[in-house]
């Protein structure tokens, strides 16, 4: 039971030529912040939608907090896509209201006290806000969950530093240690303070699982400069 | 007329800064080691006075914009050395034991005046040569501060 995640020989194959992940076994342990790392097409996207659920494994299997992917097993799982699937014409405590409804362990007041903070008023429209306000909201909404894995897809494309900072606060100040938070990313001297450990991706093999501590210990150099060195072209 | 902000007012505002900024931290070393440095200084340099009360862990990972479980690692190994104590309820403190701290002070001193003395011999600068060097920068610092008060 101390092992929050077991990945055993997942593999997600679309077509006989297209396997986005091949034969993946991973343990993960609760309590970190583990970054997902790897170029673009190496298995991200597809990995993290098997971990929610959205896609069926061609083979291999994935238990969650002692659950089967599944319904028991999205409960738990707080997911921030790396598309938004909200609509934009929806007013933010409409948004709320609708989280309320969906997930046992959202909390309301935790979500309105970060908006509160953000000057982010709920009766506005999402579709009216800044691209880093979105993705702020969007963070809000995945962080103010009770769960015991975060998924984010993503969470830090395309905002600016500031913004950065605030979402880097936000997932540091909200998860509780019990739970895990994953962070797929290609940014990663953005976020690899926050990291205690690393997955690399590549081709839809796992390429290496270890603790940043361990790599700049080892290799006397950052996540990001030694991911550059490991998938150099 | 400028106005003088008194100490009070100025230790505001660097806490106010202190708490915006992320830590700058180097990427090529591991990251509670340089926590623990940083820390460090803050308790020799009296920021964190003797005794007195340290952030929690997620404040001060929050703060700096680390993982928690980093600031962990740099707090249990400030505990090894003695520097902070835990107690059971009641958080961290500072350890009241101000010999520990100065003693900590010297280590870090002398250190610094290893590098500076082989940069100096590096340089070619006999030793009395440095010590004429040493005191013309405390006299100019001296003076500089006599015009700024």
């Amino acid at each position: 039971m101390n092992e929050l995640v077991e990945i055993v020989g997942l593999t997600k194959a679309y077509d006989a030529r297209h396997v986005a992940v091949n034969n993946i076994t991973l343990t993960l342990p609760r309590g970190k912040i583990i970054g997902l790392l790897g170029p673009n097409g190496s298995g991200k996207t597809t990995l993290i939608k098997m971990l929610n659920g959205l896609l069926t494994p061609t083979q291999g299997s994935i238990i969650i907090n002692g659950k089967y992917v599944g319904v028991d097993s999205k409960a738990q799982v707080a997911y921030l896509p790396d598309r938004t699937y909200l609509s934009g014409n929806q007013k933010i405590s409409e948004i709320l209201d609708c989280f309320v409804d969906f997930y046992a362990d959202f909390s309301r007041e935790k979500a309105e006290e970060m908006l509160r903070s953000l000057n982010i008023d709920p009766s506005t429209k999402l579709k009216t806000l800044s691209k880093g306000n979105k993705e702020k909201v969007q963070l809000i909404l995945v962080m103010s969950r009770n769960a015991c894995l975060y998924v984010l897809d993503e969470p830090i494309a395309g905002v600016d530093p500031a913004a950065r900072d605030y979402i880097l606060r936000t997932i540091i100040n909200n998860y509780n240690p019990d739970a895990t938070v994953i962070i797929s990313t290609h940014l990663i001297g953005d976020i690899e303070q926050i990291l205690d450990e690393v997955i690399f991706m590549r081709y839809g093999h796992l390429v290496l699982y270890t603790s940043v501590d361990n790599i700049r210990e080892q290799h006397g150099k950052s996540v990001d400069a030694y991911f550059r060195e490991v998938f150099a072209c | 007329m400028y106005y003088k902000l008194n100490t009070a007012e100025q230790k505001t505002i660097l806490t106010e800064r202190m708490m915006q900024m992320a830590w700058e931290l180097d990427a090529d070393r591991p990251i509670y080691a340089q926590l623990v440095e940083r820390i460090r200084m803050q308790i020799v340099s009296g920021y964190y006075q003797p005794g007195g009360k340290l952030p929690s862990v997620r404040e001060l990972a929050a703060t700096a914009a680390v993982n928690p479980n980093t600031m962990q690692k740099a707090f249990a190994e400030l505990e090894r050395t003695g520097l902070i104590i835990t107690q059971r309820t009641n958080g961290r403190n500072v350890t009241e034991d101000e010999e520990l701290i100065a003693g900590v002070k010297q280590g870090m001193a002398r250190e610094h005046m290893e590098v500076f003395f082989s940069k100096m011999k590096e340089l070619g600068f006999t030793k009395e040569e440095i010590k004429a060097l040493v005191d013309g920068e405390i006299m100019q610092n001296v003076k500089e501060e006599g015009k700024g008060l």
